[in-house]
């Protein structure tokens, strides 16, 4: 199947929510529809195969291409391996201006000799990037050939970043596994209780916070794809009994085709939280029952269950005094699972920033939605207002993804990675005591009050801070002041980060007889890009097109 | 006299080098309000991006056109003319640097022409600074990239003097290579402004990457060399140029200005201070501070306490030119013997370096080297750091990326005082592996003559072993 066709299977994905609801038009605009000139910040699909794949231990990863994409990446994930470290050694064919001119192929072809004779590993993954696709090099064929010459399987994924975005990548990465080596080995032994699970990364090392239940009751990792993951063990994913898709959909082309092939059962799920991790145990459980496991299992789990919640509410009730009343603002990050908000509030922190209440499934896809959005415009939040939040004590610590950080510390607010570069790990039971241990920490870390003192020569009114804070209020008298400033200033709140939309352009639509979020992007673009702000224009319907405000929660800061 | 070889190998096995557009972006990011434009695909942007984050520990302003499959095979004009007003409407930077990367330079996109038509399709961007820059990854390194984006903002920004005979001659212009850290800008600008000069750095990354927090926030770089401060330096009394690769860069300057300039292909070493001090006192007409001349004394020092510790040491060591030229020698007078040496592009004074061969390749060929060789300490960037595990050496971390320790910016190694703070670090931690390796036993010397030949009878294994405990403890 050629790369073009391929997009295209993969947008078509049925597994996947957000691809089924797009026309048959924006399916094949794809992914690049969502990359802006001068206003995008996220990772190319190359970058996302690298992620999918690269925790795979023993494979030798070899980029096809210039020497930027992994010259400049090299030795960048978190993942952890229990045994081999080739994973972490670079290969590139680093192309010169000679092999644009005249093709790579014969040198990506010695270069997985080179490999072979000095590392010998169980198999090469090849990535192509923009360059080589755009001269023509032919990677696979290059992989078949050098396959069969050397008896080694050599992988090709195709992936150019042009292409389109991370998460398209991602799936990418997906078929080439499908393709080439899910079903190509038979385990030494099969058991039924052996699973799979897809789209963990083991960063940080964090799912051997789990492992170690899954060895408690019996059941077998066959094949985790990809953290800490072997060539062998995925090639022989096919006989799995039942697979578990880990919090995101980035791998779900793997799980529903597997399910189709191989008629393996799987279930989304999440590691992260106290209620989710039982709750996915549980699931894993039935599936297996189902497909012929002792029901037996079910007790055992269970108790399990119960036994791993209560030592893990005991430990975060040991933590509350500490943390009681503190208020979290929690941006979306990797750890975005409804359970961390409930194992949160459970610590007694008051969650500020994302509307939060007890609620349904439904309500959980939803809130998924809102911190996706609030991800955004805490991006382009200014580090004043960040300020202000913090002096008006709505928020004592911020949780987030790397990419506010800098946001968060130049404003001197306190602040915990939630997302991929984090060092610790939050899975499971134990994890999520180890998330509320450090926040405790570094909320009680003493180091804040420090920085915060003005200079000696800092002269009253005249620090930054004080500058920033007077800038607001001025702004905001300016606007009490003048109901027509207001209104503009009400209207131009963005509501679209994507595609820059704003509250009045949506209102405006509304009022030209737009019913619809689809109606409101027709007309707007609004939502044209990762979509999550659908939910907002949907709010603004609701409330009849007129609203004081698109949102209560992050702009609070602005109030 | 080195002679300067290339590695022969398809794969290319853990790199040393980084490539050109992300070198250009981080030499406009010494600009004030600047915003970095690569024009390719997004995960060329993405993964500098990364990098620098990681390096610098700070927001890093870098934007992307965004180039897709579709728009690379028809060309990059709208990408390009979106990206400069995407950019201008969201971030208003006072400019914007835009490389090129390996998608756009196969495709043979013209930049130059594109801006031109952006200036004829908005008027309003007529005299907006939008400096190009061509860097194709598939040639060249990271200091190529920094190289020919200052060469490109001398001569799209210095303006010609009015009256060549109204020369400022306080003004001195500093165009510093890439391998100077925001520290060792700041260390450069306290010296000569110590003389009563008056520096301009292009770029000037000491202003905008060193951490500070700014009165106000922006998305483009904060701090960093103004515009209208580059314009000026025409006037200068006297360019200085930090580094080889900075040649280029002088030369335009001197062409278009006639501005004259003295290059330093080190700065660090007491000989290369030395030159710097005395460069300095007869331009400013003002004798060496006191403090300068109480800081040579404590570098002579340094070196005579560290060269108990740092002579003989075989030294393997990955840089580009110019850092492996200036360390190298640095290293090289304090009794090192460079064993092996690898770096990443040409230049004219790798064969400067005192060694036999300088290998243009990667960090498997020095670790290889490193390891046939028996060196006994490394130095290059972070990515050393699973080689340094596999030799069992100690590892001194130089150079861009260095994303596993904090405080990257704020390494200082030019003048008196960094290159005795240098020798303090190298020392100490020598000092400290030998403490945590080496332990004398009443056997270390019942076999000791392995590596003076073997013939005389012992084990060679446990010889080579006893051979190793003497060098270390003779260093004592």
């Amino acid at each position: 199947m050629s790369l073009s066709s391929k997009i295209q299977d993969v947008f078509n994905e049925p597994g996947c929510g957000k691809n089924a609801n797009k026309s048959a038009k924006e399916k094949k605009k794809g992914c690049t529809k969502a990359l802006q000139p001068g206003g995008a910040a996220g990772g190319c699909a190359f970058d996302g195969a690298k992620i999918a794949l690269q925790p795979f231990a023993d494979v030798a990863h070899l980029v096809h291409g210039p020497i930027a994409c992994e010259g400049n990446s090299w030795d960048n994930r978190g993942s952890a391996s229990s045994g081999p470290t080739l994973w972490r050694t670079s290969f590139t064919t680093d192309m010169n201006e000679q092999d644009v001119v005249f093709g790579g192929e014969k040198k990506l072809f010695k270069a997985c000799k080179e490999i072979i004779e000095k590392y010998d590993p169980p198999a090469i993954f090849v990535y192509q990037t923009c360059v080589p696709a755009m001269i023509g090099d032919d990677i696979n064929a290059v992989c078949k050939a050098a396959s069969a010459k050397f008896n080694k399987p050599v992988i090709p994924v195709n992936v150019p970043g042009f292409v389109g975005p991370k998460n398209l990548g991602n799936k990418l990465a997906g078929e080439a596994l499908l393709d080439y080596v899910i079903g190509t080995v038979e385990p030494d032994y099969t058991t039924p209780y052996d699973i799979n699970i897809i789209g963990e990364f083991n960063l940080a090392g964090e799912f051997w916070q789990v492992k170690p239940l899954l060895d408690e009751l019996g059941i077998r990792i066959l094949s985790c794809i990809s953290g800490d993951g072997r060539y062998n063990e995925v090639a022989s994913a096919h006989r799995a009994r039942a697979s578990m898709m880990v919090c995101s959909k980035a791998m779900i082309n793997v799980a529903r085709k597997m399910e189709e092939r191989f008629g393996i059962p799987f279930f989304e799920g999440s590691f992260y939280g106290i209620e989710d991790t039982s709750d996915s145990l549980k699931e894993l459980a039935r599936l297996l029952i189902e497909r012929g496991a002792d029901p037996e299992l079910m007790d055992r789990v269970n108790a399990l269950c119960a036994r791993e919640e209560q030592r893990a509410y005991a430990a975060i009730a040991k933590l509350k005094p500490r943390v009681q009343g503190k208020k979290v603002l929690l941006i979306t990050g990797g750890v975005k699972s409804w359970s961390v908000v409930a194992a949160l509030q459970e610590a007694g922190f008051e969650l500020v920033g994302t509307s939060v209440k007890k609620s349904t499934r439904e309500d959980k896809e939803r809130i998924k939605e809102i911190m996706g959005q609030d991800a955004h415009m805490i991006e382009d939040m200014k580090p004043r207002d960040m300020y202000k939040m913090l002096r008006d004590a709505k928020a004592d610590i911020m949780l987030s993804g790397g990419r506010s950080q800098f946001v968060a510390l130049k404003a001197t607010m306190p602040w915990l990675d939630i997302n991929q570069e984090r060092h610790h790990g939050y899975m499971g039971y134990f994890g999520m005591v180890n998330l509320v241990k450090e926040i405790d920490r570094t909320i009680s870390n003493p180091v804040w009050q420090k920085v915060r003192k003005p200079a000696p020569w800092a002269i009253a009114g005249e620090s930054w801070q004080e500058k920033a804070l007077a800038q607001i209020a001025q702004e905001q008298a300016e606007l009490a002041a003048d109901p027509v400033k207001a209104e503009e200033a009400r209207r131009a709140k963005p509501v679209c980060m994507c595609k820059g939309v704003s509250l009045g352009a949506i209102e405006d639509a509304i009022r030209d007889g737009a019913t619809s979020p689809d109606a409101v992007k027709e007309k707007t673009n609004a939502s044209g890009g990762c979509g999550a702000c659908a939910i907002r224009i949907q709010e603004i319907l609701d409330q009849g097109g007129i609203v004081g405000q698109p949102t209560q929660q992050i702009n609070v800061a602005a109030e | 006299m080195a002679k300067v070889t290339h590695a022969k190998k398809s794969a290319s096995v853990n790199p040393l080098k980084m490539s050109q557009p992300i070198g250009a972006a981080l030499a406009f990011m010494g600009l004030r309000g600047c915003m970095p434009l690569l024009h390719g695909s997004q995960g060329c942007t993405s993964f500098g991006l990364v990098l620098f984050v990681r390096h610098f520990k700070e927001a890093i302003p870098m934007q992307t056109t965004a180039m897709s499959e579709v728009a690379t095979v028809l060309g990059g004009f709208e990408n390009v003319e979106q990206a400069v007003l995407n950019i201008i409407q969201r971030t208003k930077p006072e400019i914007i640097g835009i490389a090129t990367t390996g998608v756009t330079e196969t495709k043979g996109d013209d930049v130059e022409g594109f801006i031109r038509q952006i200036r004829l399709n908005h008027p309003e961007l007529k005299d907006f600074p939008l400096v190009h820059v061509s860097t194709p990854d598939f040639s060249g390194a990271f200091q190529d990239g920094w190289e020919k984006a200052v060469k490109r903002l001398v001569e799209e920004l210095v303006r010609k003097p009015e009256n060549v005979s109204r020369r400022d001659m306080q003004a001195v212009n500093v165009l510093p290579g890439s391998h100077l850290t925001p520290g060792d800008i700041e260390e450069l600008r306290t010296i000569i402004e110590d003389f009563g000069l008056e520096p301009t750095f292009l770029p000037d990354i000491g202003a905008s990457l060193d951490g500070h927090i700014p009165d106000d926030f922006t998305p483009t770089t904060i701090g960093g060399v103004g515009v209208e401060e580059v314009f000026a330096m025409g006037n200068a009394g006297w360019t200085l140029a930090v580094g080889a690769q900075m040649r280029a860069a002088a030369e335009a300057m001197q062409a278009k200005t006639g501005v004259p300039f003295r290059l330093f292909e080190k700065l660090c070493g007491l000989e290369a201070s030395d030159d710097f001090i005395a460069f300095l006192t007869e331009i400013s007409g003002r004798p060496a501070p006191t403090k300068y001349r109480r800081q040579r004394g404590q570098l002579v020092d340094a070196m005579l306490d560290g060269h108990f510790h740092i002579g003989g040491r075989k030294l393997a060591i990955g840089a580009e030119p110019d850092m492996l030229y200036d360390i190298g020698s640095f290293l090289h007078d304090m009794g090192v013997t460079i064993e092996a040496a690898v770096t990443t592009t040409h230049s004219p004074v790798l064969q400067k370096l005192e060694t036999e061969e300088v290998l243009i390749g990667d960090l498997e060929d020095l670790e290889t080297l490193a390891k046939e060789r028996g060196c006994d300490l490394l130095l290059t960037h972070s990515h050393g750091r699973q080689a340094a595990e596999r030799l069992k050496i100690p590892f001194h971390r130089m150079g861009i990326p260095m994303f596993d320790r904090i405080g990257a910016g704020h390494k200082v190694s030019v003048g008196y005082r960094g290159t005795r703070d240098l020798i303090f670090e190298v020392a100490n931690l020598l000092i400290d592996h030998r403490e945590t390796h080496t332990h004398v036993t009443p056997d270390t010397w019942r076999t000791p003559w392995g590596e003076f030949g073997g013939d005389l009878g012992g084990e060679v294994g446990g010889a080579e072993e006893n051979g190793a405990a003497i060098a270390t403890s003779r260093s004592h």
